[in-house]
């Protein structure tokens, strides 16, 4: 038996520092996603970890657990494949907002239709990062960046919108709201169902400093403001984060 | 002639803008480059009058285009590697509607294991799309290659997409000193696009309906027939092109001391440039070696290269890509020309900087030196020995 505790268990210490920038908020979420499975005291050799492309997507290879890290846009069909193939695991999907939201929104949409019982983790940093900064689904609208140099023309997905006529677990949260973060994911762990936390989290290099943000610092106090805390809600407005949960 | 020093990318996507396209679709990555970043930025300057899609997927980007094409536009896409491969299905849906579109395909590896650097497996993928697919030898050529491909591809004749492929991070990553094409000069080579045959109510038409086993052969059996013709066109343009602006890379093929040589190696993309140096320095040793370019790889020239290989006696075709479970492709292809004809040379296949491996002078001396004293056969080249034995 793997007589190991804490979060640190589920990480591939020996492969640290990870790749991302810093400043970013990827590894902070990425702890806490470490934290929720020590939590609920997950098994290591039952819990997979599967991610799509892009700097989230890295995550998937420093998680001391079984992974995959599939095509872009793939993670949640694969991560499906294997929930069906052997139900005792614990299948946890970790990618970007391009990634589950762009190229892979179409897999999101019948995920959430089939209510397969997996748990995604997106980090919800509004734009393509690993690429250098494109626009994402959730970019805001009027955003400047690489690929909408005089501001995007489209409006984001808001992604709770999708839950409304299935049943299933949303939440939205941030890098900020440490304990908040760690609650949704361990709640969305422990949903039988199909369950999607949306972490709204910093990409200072590719997006925020264009934005006029100083360093992560800033975009984390900025969270800080915005955004108040609504529970259980029926829906969440642009300056909310907080979970949506329907019965399973 | 005055050059501009800028990236292979930023060149390419200045030639595509004096091509006037009037609708680019373009997803951002899986892994994208800079030339629809340099495109979208002339847009929203209003230095192109052009429609630009953000879209959510190369599969996407790969159908709005088709829809803007068939709507009697000319329409502009690019991608790379695993964007490539999510496009494919489109594509074949673009030839088989006969639609002109251009689209740059940057060469890198495919997945699994990710990897994102150069070699040419993406393109060769979709070899048998129905699109003409061009290869670049340096960035000079990758720019120019895009207004001849607008003309190919529209020319009544063909109508038939053009893929022009170019080497990625070697060519759209690197700087060069490039003769850009301007507006004007543009214009006088490429009239509008006039299609005969496109979407209005005044004159309804279906694309891409259902055909039954009565008629579907016939629209490869024409694709086929025009692909011959598109050899003449291809040679035509270029030839065009070199009166217009004096500049000429080779039509279908391009040869570099073939005449009197004994050896010649075999390749596609930047490469051409490495074994240029080799063959210079191999001559200058007494040495006779040359090199044959193959610039369109569909059409394939079987013609051409006979007429240019005829008298050699030993090839060595160099390439980045493989059919797995069959070998070289391009060394498979060269082998086919000589089917049938009275005296066969030596041919060797070598596969090498697959991923991004380095293709340095030291793996082309060691390719030379294998064929010099090898039976035909074919081999990787550049393994790494410890991973093998591991
Ligand atoms: S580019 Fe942005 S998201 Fe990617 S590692 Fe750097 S800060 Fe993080």
């Amino acid at each position: 038996m793997d007589k190991e505790s804490g979060f640190k268990r589920y990480l591939k210490l020996d492969l640290l520092p990870t790749p991302w920038c810093p400043g970013c908020g990827n590894g902070i979420v990425l702890k806490t996603i470490c934290q929720a499975f020590d939590e609920l005291d997950l098994p290591k050799d039952g819990t997979v970890v599967i991610s799509g492309i892009g700097c989230a997507g890295r995550s998937a290879g420093f998680f001391n657990l079984d992974s995959v890290h599939t095509a872009h846009g793939r993670a949640i069909p694969v991560a499906e494949g294997i929930k069906y193939a052997n139900d005792a695991l614990h299948v946890v999907v970790v990618s970007g907002d391009g990634d589950l939201l762009g190229i892979g929104a179409n897999h999101l949409l019948h995920a959430i239709r089939r209510k397969t019982n997996i748990t995604v983790v997106c980090y919800a940093n509004e734009i393509y990062a690993m690429t250098g900064g494109q626009a994402s689904p959730i970019t805001p609208h009027n955003t400047k960046t690489l690929t909408t140099p005089d501001g995007n023309p489209d409006y984001p997905t808001d992604v709770q919108f999708l839950f409304k006529h299935h049943n299933g677990y949303f939440a939205r949260t941030s890098a900020y709201h440490l304990n908040h973060m760690k609650k949704c994911i361990t709640e969305s762990l422990e949903f039988n169902g199909f369950s999607f936390v949306e972490v709204r989290t910093m990409c200072i290099v590719n997006y925020g400093r264009r934005l006029g943000y100083k360093n992560s610092n800033e975009m984390l106090m900025h969270y800080k403001e915005l955004y108040k805390i609504n529970d259980y809600a029926e829906e969440l407005a642009q300056d909310e984060i907080g979970i949506i949960k329907s019965s399973s | 002639m005055s050059t501009t020093f800028i990236e292979g990318s930023i060149a390419v996507a200045k030639t595509v803008g004096v091509c006037r396209p009037q609708v680019i679709s373009a997803y951002p990555i899986t892994p994208q480059t800079h030339i629809v970043e340099h495109l979208s930025e002339l847009v929203a300057n209003g230095e192109l009058k052009c429609e630009y899609v953000n879209v959510e997927s190369e599969h996407s980007a790969a159908s709005v285009v088709l829809g803007a094409s068939a709507t009697g536009a000319r329409t502009y896409t690019a991608t790379t590697s695993q964007g490539f491969l999510l496009m494919i299905e489109v594509l074949f849906n673009i030839a088989g509607m006969r639609l002109p579109i251009v689209m740059t395909c940057v060469n890198r590896a495919v997945s699994a294991p990710i990897n994102i650097w150069n070699d040419q497996q993406d393109s060769l993928t979709a070899r048998d799309s129905g699109w003409i697919q061009l290869y670049a030898e340096d960035n000079q050529e990758a720019s120019d290659m895009h207004l001849q491909a607008f003309k190919i591809a529209e020319n009544k004749d063909i109508m038939l997409p053009v893929m022009v492929c170019m080497d990625g991070f070697i060519l759209t990553h690197s700087f060069d000193p490039i003769e850009l094409i301007t507006q004007e000069q543009a214009d006088k080579f490429l009239s509008p696009f006039t299609p005969q045959y496109y979407l209005t109510p005044k004159n309804p038409l279906s694309f891409g309906t259902m055909v039954g086993p009565d008629g579907y052969m016939e629209t490869r059996y024409f694709i086929e027939k025009t692909m011959q013709v598109s050899l003449q066109v291809i040679s035509d343009v270029a030839a065009d092109f070199h009166n217009q602006f004096g500049r000429f890379q080779g039509g279908l093929i391009d040869t570099y001391k073939v005449e009197d040589a004994s050896l010649v190696l075999v390749a596609m993309g930047s490469i051409i440039g490495t074994i240029k140096d080799i063959v210079d320095e191999l001559r200058a040793k007494g040495q006779k070696i040359g090199v044959l370019k193959v610039r369109s790889y569909r059409p394939f020239p079987k013609d051409e290269i006979y007429k240019a290989l005829s008298h050699v006696r030993e090839i060595a075709v160099v390439e980045k890509a493989v059919s797995l479970g069959y070998g070289g492709i391009l060394a498979n292809e060269i082998k086919s020309v000589f089917y049938g004809k009275p005296k066969t040379p030596k041919i060797n296949g070598y596969i090498l900087g697959l991923g991004g491996r380095d293709i340095t002078i030291d793996t082309i001396h060691q390719v030379i030196k294998d064929s010099v004293n090898v039976l035909s056969e074919e081999k990787f080249i550049g393994l790494n020995e410890a991973l093998i034995k591991r």
